[in-house]
Formats: C-alpha cells, structure tokens, sequence
C-alpha cells in the first residue's frame, strides 16, 4: 500500500445557481493574458447541453481519454507507436472552433466616433486578430437550455436514451437542467500527464495536483487531445499548454482557490482523499459496470491504522493526518456515497465529485394540467417519472450504472423527506423513517447530511492543512536562488519566441 | 607593399574562403553558442510554436509533408557525409543509383509542397498572421530558396549523391578536422556553392528561430513510465 494524499472536490450540484462567479474569479486571477482569452479552467455548463468545448464528451471525435484493453488501459489519443509520426500535425488536436473565438469590443468607438446621423456602436472584434467579427459561439453559449433544439437535444450523455424520452426532454412542460461546473479533475490516472512527450506534465506527490512545467512544454499538444474533459488548454500566444492549477500558490498560503472561496451557493467542499497509488491501474482498468465501486475502494479510510501508518511512512505529518480524517470530501464521496466522479468511464480517475442534483422530481403534468401533488413519501416511486431521464444522470456520473444513481438519489431524497418531516410536519414520522431506512441510511446520517449540505461554515466546507511549502521547497533550497523570482518561479518573460 | 598583400589574398580576401571557410565555422561557433545560451537562459522559449490550434487543415497540407521529406533529405545528407565509400559503392550499379536519386527528388518535393503551403498558410490565414514572427519568415524563406536550389542541383547537376560523396564529404570532414580544404569545393557551379553557403547561413540562424524545437524532439517518451510524480518534499525525511 502506498499512501498518498490528494487535495479534492466535492460540487453540490442542488446548490449551484449558474452565476458563474467561479468562472469569472478564476478568469481573472489566471486567464485574462494574452493567448488565454479563450480558457476557462473553471468553467460552468448547463446540462443537458452540448457543453464548452462544443461536445467535449464526444470522445469518438475527441479521442480524451483511456480504453480498457486486454487488461489494461491504453490512451485512445496517441501511443509511443504513433506520437512520433503524429507529432506534426495531431489528428485529434481540437481548434480554436471547436472552443470559440475571443472577442471584445470597440468601446472607444462609442466616445470618439464622429458627428453623425447613426448611433455609434460598439463592433466585436477577434481578440486573435483583432478585425471585427461576427460572434458565433462562447464559452456558455447554451447556457439556460439557449438554442436549445440544437445544443441540449446534441448532448453526448443522451447516447442510447429511446427515441421518446429524448423527445419528452424538449416539451415545455418537462423542461428542465441543471448546471455543471466543471475544472481540472486532478486525475488519480491523468490522460495528460501519460501522453505528454516532453514530459511536461505531472503529479504533485504531496497533494495530487496536476501541473504542467512551462518550462518543458514544447508545444506538442499531446495533452490537450488526451484529457478527455478537454481541461487542458493551448496558449496560442506563448505556444504553451495551461490549465487549472487548483491554485495552488491561494492553498499554499492557506487560502482557498479562486473559484471556491467566490462560490454563491457555497456548493463547494474542499478536504483530502487518500488513496493507494499501487492500486490505480489495477481499477483504471476495471471493466464499466466495476469501476464506479472500484474508484471507491481505492479511497483509503484515514481511521485505519495501516492507512496512518502508510501515510506516515510517505511523509505526512500527524497534522495532514487530522486534516483527511475531517475532511467533507471522505464523507460525501465514501461515507455517505452521495458523490460520484463524472465520466469515469474516460478511465483517468477524475479526483473531483458532484452530488448529482434532485431537480423537480416531483413536478410532472397529469392530464396536461402542471402538478406537483404527488406527495413527498411517494418521490421513491417517482424516480422513473424524473424530468431528467435516469439514463441521462447515469451517463454524466456512474458510468451508465442506473442502480447507483437511483441509491444516490434515494438517499437525498429520503434526507429532505425526513427534514420535512421533522420541521413542517406534513409528513409522518414514521413514514420518513421507512423511508430512510428504504435509502439505506439512518436518522443521524440524514442528520450530517442535511448540517453538511444545508449549514456548514467556510472551515466545514474548506479543510486543507497547511502545505508546510517553507518545509517542502523552501527548507532544501538557498533562498538566493529565487532571490529575482515572481509567479511561477523564474523571472523570464512568458512571451513567444526568442 | 604589394606582394605582401598578394600573399594575403587567398586567406583574407577571396571571396571562396570567406564563404567556405570562414562562413562555415563562424556559423557553427554561432550556433553552439546562441542554442547553449538560448537553452540556459531562455528555456522557456525552447518550443515548436505550434499553430495547429488557430489553423488545422492547412497545416496538415503544410507541415506533414514538409516535416517528412526534410526529414529523409537530412538523413540523407548526413549519411553522404558518413559513410561515402559506401554510398558511391551503392551507387555503382545505376539502378540503384536511380533509387536514391528518385527517391530524393521525391522528399525534396514533398518538402517544396509543404514550403509552399507554410508560406500560403502564413500570408493567407488572419489568425495565423497574428503568431507569425519576423524570423519565421526568414527561416521559410531560407529554406525555400535551399530546397528549390536542392531541386534545382538533383535535376540538372547529376548525380548529386555520388558527387556529393566524392566531394562534398571530403570537404566538410576537413572543416571538422581543422585542416579546411576548399580547392574541390570553389570549382564547384553556382547552384551548389549556394546550397553550401545556404545551409551554413541556416545553421547560423537556428538558434534565433522555432527550428530549436528539433533539439528538444521528445524521444525520451520512447521509454519512460506513463505517469509522473514529483515531490516536493523527500518522502522519507524526518518530520519535525
């Protein structure tokens, strides 16, 4: 067993309201340079829908990701037999049309424009090339189900869905989405990090965070191609790739990251995983219907005395210890097993969770006549009545698993059934029971549940030790050899060409 | 007075030893010292400036085709530079002579085609105009002018591999061994003294152009394990 720790994130997705603040904040701190206008490391999608970039789950056009073979996992992207040959033109590099084009606008026209008979206006124009253009798509062009016969009605995750639910989904009576935020899933088994030639690309041992060094990168593109989450991004400027960072210079220091200290909904719970490294291409290579309980299993629980003993053995302090064992994400993701990676099935161990959202389940037309009568205790009966196809749920986070889904959703549902229950009364006590004990739970689990996902404070939702970098980097290095250095550690000007 | 400066002549003012004696080994000292300096200082801008994410299906008509018949024509020279005596032994049958020839004449092209189409993808994409440097034009042109001067020396001085063998290898192991010698190379037509001067003028110019992303080709993922981690810390050091 070798222990490792992982810094990790859990996303509630009932709670996310689609502001897009985390987009914004993170834009603002890491991608507002030249060459990265067009990046979202956090970006937030409405589902269903076709997502940012255009289908990015569509991996028989993307080929991201890994394919279980023989046994074992192989990159659908590229192999040691074929990156040599493909290395000058990639058959599978995405374009920037595929994601889409920056722009802004001429602002100043609306100042310095001449007298005339018209109203000046504001022209966009290509933050590429800086000509006027027309805009096409963004990064949330689809947002709130926008054109949506052509964008929700594509989406990837609706594969295999009868002919009839996928139409039921476009009636305006049963419309109905959700929001998903989406950044670097810091991967147990990153599809990047394996294709990247230079070897630019790696893990951080210490918290799991995945990184590129600027440095090494030489523009081969092999990551952007292989992170089936297209989460990995090229700067057309610098001839660089770039992606989420977890911010790690903000968890350095003790702060939490952009897009998790700026979430309205607070829908965000960032704590430690361990896991055990000698494991993970043993259940990478699990076949679908294994893999979702596979990825659990390889999460270690920090009471045990062996995990402790291993965590200790690589270095980590009795502090880190305390941290994992409070940590929210080991409770939503294997205590409670409420929350589920997303597309597990791309097989790089995505180290981010989401608690799939409830949606109105309750909410259908009887007779055409909109009703939400069907009462609370009846919902587990419901499921199959959801707006959102089960299918579909199954598809974005338990590997087409439908029973998984359904343990997920009972569970939540039996939370506010008993909350209810408790506080409005409308329901009977002991019917709220039933139906806790039907969703495999109990009172003081539904409890923790509910104070986790309804009233946690900031330190509840962020428990990360201090990363003790003055005794990682720092204590074996000569200060005088950063004595120039700002950002990412060298005070060369990140600019293309000599 | 004058005889002095007669003496001199041949060393310091002809125009022969300037460009192959000279040129060559200011192009090389130039070269080692600016990829060096480049490499050390400069890492950051060691890389293949790609632009296949502005541009894609021009580049495959551009890139593909050049990277691969550079690539057997590079092979190609440094084997007539290597192993001459086995090359003109090669080509002493003239099938096979017309093997190598044919099979240059083919490389040589594909690479003019993916020249031309480089040059085209760069004048006619706006985006592609946007990362488009001083020095990467010069280098396209540069080596536009060597391929179709190359072209121009397979079809109508033949028949360069053997030739080249006999004298081009010569003449560029005695720049290598300090001793040069270039009463081959000055008789030499036109069209060849420029393919010499060429390559050492695009030798000189390397380090100042993309064309350093070729010294950091990334053969070491040929064997090394899929994933990486680093530590910061050493793992097995005493806590405090």
């Amino acid at each position: 067993m070798d222990v490792r720790a992982q810094v990790s994130m859990v996303f509630h997705l009932d709670k996310c309201i689609g502001c897009h603040t985390c987009s914004i904040s993170c834009k603002n701190i890491w991608t507002d340079r030249r060459g990265t206008e067009y990046m979202w490391f956090n970006n937030v999608e409405t589902k269903p829908g076709t997502g940012y970039p255009t289908q990015w789950e569509n991996q028989d056009k993307y080929k991201g990701g890994w394919e279980a073979k023989g046994g074992t996992v192989k990159l659908r992207s590229t192999s040691k037999a074929k990156y040599l040959p493909n290395i000058f033109h990639h058959p599978h590099m995405p374009t920037m049309d595929d994601y889409y084009e920056p722009w802004t606008y001429r602002y100043d026209n609306l100042f310095n424009a001449p007298a005339g008979d018209d109203q000046p206006i504001a022209r966009a124009v290509s933050m590429v090339t800086g000509e006027p253009m027309e805009i096409k798509a963004g990064p949330n062009w689809d947002d709130d189900l926008g054109g949506s016969p052509i964008y929700a009605s594509n989406d990837v995750n609706l594969k295999g869905l009868p002919e009839e639910t996928r139409q039921q989904l476009s009636a305006l009576e049963r419309l109905v989405f959700f929001y998903f935020p989406r950044i670097c899933n810091h991967c147990l088994n990153p599809a990047c990090v394996a294709s990247c030639p230079s070897g630019a690309l790696y893990k951080r041992g210490e918290d799991g965070i995945v990184l590129i060094n600027q440095k090494v990168c030489r523009a081969w593109r092999s990551c952007v191609a292989a992170c089936p989450y297209k989460k990995t991004y090229f700067n057309w400027s610098t001839g660089k790739s770039e992606k989420c960072l977890l911010c790690y210079p903000r968890l350095e220091t003790g702060q939490a990251p952009a897009c998790f200290h700026s979430c309205v909904g607070r829908i965000r719970y960032l704590g430690l995983l361990f896991y055990d490294a000698d494991r993970i291409k043993e259940v990478a290579s699990l076949p679908d219907d294994k893999i979702v309980e596979g990825q659990r299993d390889l999460i270690l629980d920090p009471f045990d005395p062996e995990v402790i003993a291993g965590a200790k053995k690589n270095g980590m302090t009795d502090e880190f210890i305390e941290y994992a064992q409070r940590s929210p994400v080991y409770k939503f993701v294997k205590v409670w097993k409420i929350a589920l990676p997303p597309h597990l099935e791309y097989r790089t161990m995505p180290m981010l969770f989401y608690v799939p959202p409830l949606l109105p389940v309750l909410g259908s037309t009887d007779n055409d006549i909109y009703s939400s009568k069907t009462k609370p205790e009846e919902v587990f009966h419901k499921f199959d009545e959801m707006r959102i196809p089960m299918e579909y749920m199954a598809n974005l986070f338990s590997v087409g698993n439908v029973d998984l889904m359904k343990y997920t959703l009972k569970k939540l549902m039996a939370v506010r059934v008993f909350k209810r229950a408790q506080t409005v009364g409308d329901i009977e006590m002991a019917t709220a029971l039933e139906a806790l004990h039907a969703a495999d739970t109990t009172e003081e689990e539904a409890e923790a549940i509910y104070r986790m996902t309804s009233l946690p404070t900031f330190s509840q939702r962020f428990v990360i030790p201090p990363l003790h970098r003055e005794m990682a980097v720092e204590a074996y290095k000569d200060p005088a050899d950063f004595k120039k250095s700002v950002g990412f550690g060298f005070t060369e000007a990140p600019k293309r060409g000599l | 007075m004058p005889s002095l400066l007669a003496q001199a002549e041949p060393l310091f003012i002809n125009l022969d030893s300037v460009l192959f004696v000279g040129l060559p080994y200011a192009a090389i000292v130039l070269f080692l010292y600016a990829t060096i300096r480049r490499y050390v200082s400069s890492k950051f801008s060691y890389s293949s400036y790609s632009s296949q994410f502005l541009e894609n299906r021009k580049l495959f008509y551009a890139s593909a085709p050049w990277h691969f018949g550079i690539i057997a024509l590079f092979f190609g020279h440094l084997l007539g530079f290597l192993i001459p005596r086995e090359i003109l032994w090669w080509n002493s049958v003239p099938a096979r002579l017309y093997v190598i020839e044919l099979s240059a004449l083919i490389f040589a092209i594909l690479a003019l085609v993916g020249l031309v189409a480089a040059l085209h993808r760069r004048a006619t994409s706006p985006r592609i105009r946007v990362v488009t440097s001083k020095m990467d034009i010069v280098i396209l042109l540069l080596l536009l002018v060597q391929v179709v001067d190359g072209i121009w020396i397979a079809l109508f001085h033949r028949w360069g591999s053997s030739w080249f063998a006999g004298i081009m290898a010569p003449y560029l192991w005695s720049l290598f061994k300090f001793s040069p010698d270039i009463t081959a190379v000055r008789e030499m037509p036109f069209a060849i003294k420029l393919h010499v001067v060429g390559a050492f003028v695009i030798l000189a110019v390397f380090p100042f152009t993309r064309l350093v992303h070729l010294l950091v080709l990334p053969l070491s993922y040929l064997w090394r394990l899929p994933q990486q981690v680093i530590w910061n810390r050493d793992r097995r050091a005493k806590q405090p």
